[in-house]
């Protein structure tokens, strides 16, 4: 089974400033660790490999110093880790990141399952890993709980994905993308072959040419989002109950409001 | 203080230190409490890779010797010393295995042990044989290509948990230090079970029981070396695992010391943290001190032992390591309840733990008495050697 692990290398603390000017966030001087929501990606992928066979190799887009984050994953036990490097990526939004980092795992070759964290800790956007999937265009579950089973001959996979108020049970065919929550596992410390192995690890690095990026999808060109204000959205948890004689009529109520709201076109 | 650590040896502290603050801190008074063992923790801690340090690359370890088996029970028992222990104690009952039992043993024994999926035990102690091994009772009598055991070895470590043993019985009764003999026995042997397990002082998430013989029947081909060497075999395991009840020790010390600081430094008195009086710097200045002397001892000792590839030539010194970092503990622990004041006498905070935990290290392994007694019988030798 050859899985593939998408993570982020964040700032290793919840205190980061905002540049003012530009509302990203200033990296500079704060140590960088694997976004937290990736460890129990990497964790799960490592069981998988554990219980099925196959490879595990981990996946970031970044400057030349995440290798650091590829060698943690290296040391906890990951097979391999492959660093997706570029001048040409800089400015990246979710569009142009999910783009690139899908383009990699394609120049690898055959893959069965990709996991992600949940989301990243510094942008918490949760968008990438969907972006990732829609771009592979495969199949992709949010907030995996419990992979129940994998069907390696039929090639499903069967997870558990949290709700608010419960799980559901789902079934998918591979490949897939699954975006993981952090009830799935506990993550292990690093091992000490592990840290051994990890000391003496290069990543093979990709540039823009190796992944045969399209120059309009990537960087800053390839990037729509322009971030205009930074901040928590309030959840309301509000309910509307639509009325209407028949199911036609009260999706025809549902579209409309989503319209309205311009939520789709 | 710099010791000089390979780039190898400090990556054990960093995986044990790691290990020991996310793994064994959460569940370390639970296991206290309850005085269960940490199945769950050991499991892990093989997977980590801590469980073979000590043993050869050949057999499934990591080969990195006595100071690599010291480094990781240092850490660890800076947060658990109980726990951290289920692992040392399987180094001293590995010791006969590794350093006297046939190729064949080696293989089959070492690598499980390496990989942390089995535990080992050493059944040595008696009721009435502590400090003195040779008044053992047990008896293994020869019967065509089998020994039969009878007799129970008492407080040992990992008892139960275990599944791999190395016990010491009387083969000649007549012979006396060269009547003792050493057998690899499984559990599950029939014949061989388990006594109560013990209610302790400290240590509590570690286990204590009696291995109990009752005409157990082990095949000749089970004994470590050959028949009368069971002295030897004690004994040169003992000069090699010291050093490992004296990293227990250092690790409690250390630990009750980081403990204190912090403590010291956020608790107010008298408008002012209780750091700013010199009672307790001076305190903290003799616990630091004593610490780092006991450090340097202890790595200079299992340097010593790994670079001669033996601990033979260092029974002195491994004893003045075990004596020494035990004896540090006890005062260290003491003095960092002492430090906590009356919250350092409740169980919500860790030194009172640690207090408990620190007294076992003067006792087993060879009292500090035993210990005296072995560097004044060292240091008289190697005069009467010199004339």
């Amino acid at each position: 089974m050859n899985i593939v692990v998408s993570i982020k290398q964040v700032p290793g603390t919840t205190k980061v400033a905002i540049n003012p000017a530009t509302n990203t966030l200033i990296r500079a001087g704060v140590e960088a660790i694997i976004n937290p929501f990736d460890m129990y990606a990497i964790e799960e992928a490592i069981r998988l490999r554990e219980k099925f066979g196959g490879k595990v190799t981990c996946i970031t887009m970044g400057p030349p110093q995440a290798e650091e984050a590829l060698k943690s994953a290296i040391a906890m036990g990951a097979d391999d880790g492959i660093l997706i490097s570029d001048r040409a990526f800089a400015g990246s939004d979710t569009l142009a990141t999910s783009y690139t980092l899908a383009m990699g795992i394609k120049k690898l070759g055959q893959f069965d399952v990709i996991l992600t964290g949940k989301q990243a800790m510094d942008g918490d956007t949760a968008q990438v890993g969907p972006g990732i999937a829609q771009w592979l265009n495969i199949p992709f579950i949010a907030w995996v709980k419990k992979i129940e089973d994998v069907k390696k001959d039929a090639k499903t996979i069967r997870v558990e994905r949290m709700m608010d108020d419960g799980y559901e049970v789902l079934e998918g065919p591979l490949p897939i993308l699954l975006s993981v929550v952090k009830e799935i596992n506990e993550p292990r410390t690093e091992s000490l072959r592990g840290k051994m192995k990890a000391k003496n690890f290069k990543a093979t690095v990709f540039s823009a040419k190796d992944i045969e990026a399209d120059p309009d999808f990537i960087g800053l060109r390839g990037s729509p989002t322009i971030v205009n204000r930074v901040f928590v959205p309030v959840r309301s948890g509000k309910k509307e109950l639509v009325e209407g004689a028949t199911v036609e009529e009260k999706v025809g109520k549902v579209v409309a409001s989503l319209r309205e709201s311009k939520l789709v076109n | 203080m710099d010791y000089f650590l390979t780039e190898e040896q400090q990556m054990i502290v960093d995986t044990a230190k790691d290990f020991a603050h996310k793994v064994i801190k959460p569940v370390r008074e639970e296991h206290d409490e309850n005085q269960t063992f940490p199945w769950e923790v050991v499991k892990k801690m093989g997977e980590a890779g801590l469980c073979g340090l000590y043993i050869p690359e050949k057999y499934g370890g990591t080969g990195l010797g006595i100071l690599g088996l010291c480094l990781a029970v240092e850490e660890m028992s800076k947060v658990c010393s109980a726990i951290a222990l289920s692992m040392a104690a399987t180094g001293l009952g590995t010791f006969p295995i590794l350093l006297f039992a046939s190729e064949e043993q080696k293989q089959k024994y070492l690598p499980d042990i390496a990989s942390g999926k089995r535990l080992a035990a050493f059944g040595l102690t008696e009721a009435n044989a502590g400090s003195d091994a040779l008044g053992m009772q047990t008896t293994a009598v020869k019967d065509g290509d089998y020994y039969i055991l009878n007799g129970t070895k008492q407080w040992i470590t990992n008892a139960g948990e275990a599944e791999i043993y190395s016990v010491f019985a009387v083969t000649d009764r007549n012979r006396g230090s060269r009547g003792l003999s050493s057998f690899i026995i499984e559990k599950g042997t029939p014949g061989f079970s388990f006594g109560k397990k013990e209610n302790k002082l400290g240590i509590r998430a570690s286990a204590t029981r009696e291995l109990v013989f009752q005409d157990c029947k082990i095949h000749k081909s089970a004994m470590i070396g050959s028949e009368g060497m069971g002295a030897i075999i004690a004994v040169n395991t003992l000069y090699t695992s010291r050093p490992g009840v004296a990293a227990q020790a250092l690790g409690i010390a250390a630990g009750a010391l980081d403990e204190s600081i912090n403590y010291a430094r956020q608790r107010k008195q008298f408008g002012q943290t209780i750091s700013s009086f010199q009672a307790v710097q001076h305190m903290l200045a003799n616990m630091a001190t004593e610490v780092e002397a006991a450090r340097a001892l202890l790595y200079a000792t299992a340097r010593s032992i790994d670079k001669a590839g033996d601990a033979k030539g260092f029974a002195k010194e491994s004893a003045m390591a075990k004596l020494y970092c035990s004896d540090v503990a006890m005062k260290v622990t003491t003095d960092a309840v002492q430090i906590f004041g009356g919250y350092g006498y409740m169980k919500e905070y860790p030194v009172e733990k640690m207090m408990r935990d620190a007294k076992i290290t003067q006792i087993y392994e060879g009292t500090n008495q035993i210990q005296r007694n072995e560097i004044a019988a060292g240091l008289i030798k190697s005069a009467a050697s010199k004339k």
